[in-house]
């Protein structure tokens, strides 16, 4: 069973919270027309810095857009709606695809938006470039859209927002989505490769020449959806007592 | 109790017990509900009735004692569609109409009623189209209450389903009530009102302090808790004292007497019988009112002698 009108009715109540939206677009897009068309013609790491700068909003506006979603869940269950749609014969396995498939349209509107305004600061990319990227993200986000599951499960609608906006910028920092690397080599490296968001950053960086994606991407972004996936399955089944 | 083959098909609670800390929120349950009863669980608040609604929906885990509907576990039966309810506490979603939420909720039903019907069944027609967050409470309850309804489920589960809805509200809610009744859901309620366990419940089941206290018809329970009160005024007479409560105790029917200078108040098993008396005794009485006494008094008188730990509220 697909339950498509599910699907489609969480999808619509999402993308009509346009408040909701407009902050966790606006800020990548904003940062990214300001410091991008003051920068347009300044070589950064050997690239424009449009591009590169685009591939880093696109870093965080992504992760920002799928962990945000822990906002909505925990909104939900302080109202008791979550609950309310556990006596009905919904499955957590529809529930929770429901949720990744809102994540995953709101990290897609925000890397269309980048995608505009970069074209719109001269940017210039292959088809494929462009593909390699958004394959890429997809895949990188998955972590990303799990964690934001889980903390809404675990959190309360307070601490949500608070949480999203420290954990995104912690990990985009150590994965060196503000173009400064904490550490290139030795053991602090080792750990900051073992992040998703470094690798969401590399996944950024295909689109810039001369960088690929090697098989410790995806094993890194594996371990973590193995990790996190039961976790939030686990804190799902538990999360039925009142709020 | 009876616990019939029939009921051993329905809903099945058997030494069911939960306690939160300290508090015994339920202790040790029994009960046995035929398909097709409308059953009030009736009780002050901290008696275990949302605790025990909860652990019939499979939102709560005992700590002991299981739980059966239609012969199978709570979670199978909410996943096979069987289950529908209105729970104490649930806002609506924001950023839908009325109308696209209803449908939300019977797109996950195998079997849900028409959305028009159970829109208009629940009195929400009237504004479908408006969003969730722009209704008022009691506008707010019949949604919920449509939510209910669509999934056309073979036990409705209602707590406190009329908390916040006017008196015209309420009359066509249990309207709606007795109609699913009579096609034979089974129907489950909790509620604080001895007037709407009497008026729509086949059988009162009386909860106080997570235990069952009472359990029976309607009208048996009815009676069971209905003492009534006598509010006069009765001049002090002589130099008895204004303290003095002894004649009054003694008349027939009162099972307790209180003077306050003036003011008289007798409890009553049988308050007929004491005002014929109360009038010819005290012919100076005046400003008479009979009152039905209320249910916390009546828990009270029908729990004094189960001491066994404080009476702590649950939420």
């Amino acid at each position: 069973m697909t339950y498509p009108v599910y699907l489609r009715y969480e999808v619509l109540r999402n993308f009509r919270n346009w408040r909701f939206l407009f902050l966790t677009l606006a800020l990548p897009l904003v940062l990214y027309l300001l410091i991008g068309s003051v920068n347009r013609h300044v070589q950064f790491e050997h690239v424009a810095f449009p591009v590169y700068f685009m591939t880093a909003m696109a870093t965080l506006g992504t992760m920002a857009a799928v962990i945000s979603g822990c906002a909505i869940i925990a909104t939900e269950r302080a109202t008791g709606w979550t609950r309310q749609m556990r006596i009905t014969p919904l499955p957590a396995r529809t529930y929770f695809r429901a949720k990744v498939v809102v994540g995953y349209l709101r990290a897609l509107l925000t890397l269309v938006l980048l995608a505009l305004a970069g074209t719109a600061l001269g940017v210039r990319l292959p088809a494929q470039g462009w593909l390699t990227v958004l394959g890429l993200f997809l895949v990188g986000l998955i972590p990303f859209v799990v964690l934001g599951i889980l903390l809404g499960h675990l959190i309360g609608a307070d601490a949500a927002a608070l949480a999203t906006g420290g954990i995104v910028t912690l990990f985009a920092l150590l994965g060196g989505v503000y173009g400064v690397q904490v550490a290139t080599s030795g053991p602090v490296f080792q750990i900051i490769k073992a992040l998703p968001s470094y690798w969401l950053v590399q996944a950024g960086k295909t689109a810039l020449g001369g960088h690929d994606w090697p098989a410790e991407g995806w094993i890194v972004i594996a371990a973590w959806t193995v990790v996190l996936v039961p976790l939030a399955v686990r804190v799902y089944r538990r999360d039925t007592s009142r709020v | 109790m009876a616990t019939t083959n029939a009921a051993r098909a329905g809903i099945v609670l058997s030494r069911l017990s939960k306690s939160y800390g300290n508090v015994h929120a339920v202790r040790s349950v029994d009960l046995a509900i035929a398909p097709g009863e409308t059953v009030a669980i009736l009780g002050p608040n901290g008696a275990g009735k949302t605790t025990t609604i909860e652990m019939v929906l499979g939102l709560t885990r005992p700590d002991s004692g299981t739980v059966t509907l239609f012969g199978k576990s709570p979670a199978q039966a909410v996943a096979a569609g069987a289950v529908g309810g209105m729970l104490q506490t649930g806002a609506l979603v924001e950023y839908l109409s009325v109308r696209e939420l209803v449908t939300m909720v019977a797109s996950v039903y195998p079997r849900p009623l028409p959305v028009e019907q159970a829109m208009r069944l629940a009195g929400v027609t009237e504004f479908a189209e408006r969003r969730t967050n722009k209704l008022s409470g009691g506008q707010t309850q019949r949604v919920r209450f449509a939510i209910a309804l669509v999934s056309n489920p073979d036990l409705f589960m209602l707590d406190e389903p009329t908390a916040a809805v006017d008196v015209e509200g309420r009359r066509e809610f249990w309207a709606s009530i007795r109609a699913v009744a009579a096609e034979g859901k089974t129907v489950i309620f909790a509620t604080h009102y001895l007037e709407e366990a009497d008026a729509y419940a086949d059988r009162i089941v009386l909860m106080a302090r997570g235990r069952i206290v009472a359990d029976g018809p309607a009208t048996e329970i009815k009676a069971k808790v209905s003492g009534r009160i006598i509010r006069a005024t009765i001049p002090v007479a002589g130099p008895a004292g204004p303290a003095d409560t002894a004649p009054l105790a003694a008349l027939p029917g009162v099972t307790n007497a209180e003077r306050h200078g003036e003011a008289v108040i007798l409890t009553c098993a049988d308050s007929d019988l004491t005002l014929r008396a109360l009038l010819s005794r005290f012919p100076a009485a005046r400003d008479i009112e009979v009152a039905g006494a209320g249910i916390e008094e009546a828990f009270m008188a029908l729990t004094a002698d189960d001491n066994d730990d404080e009476l702590e509220k649950v939420r």
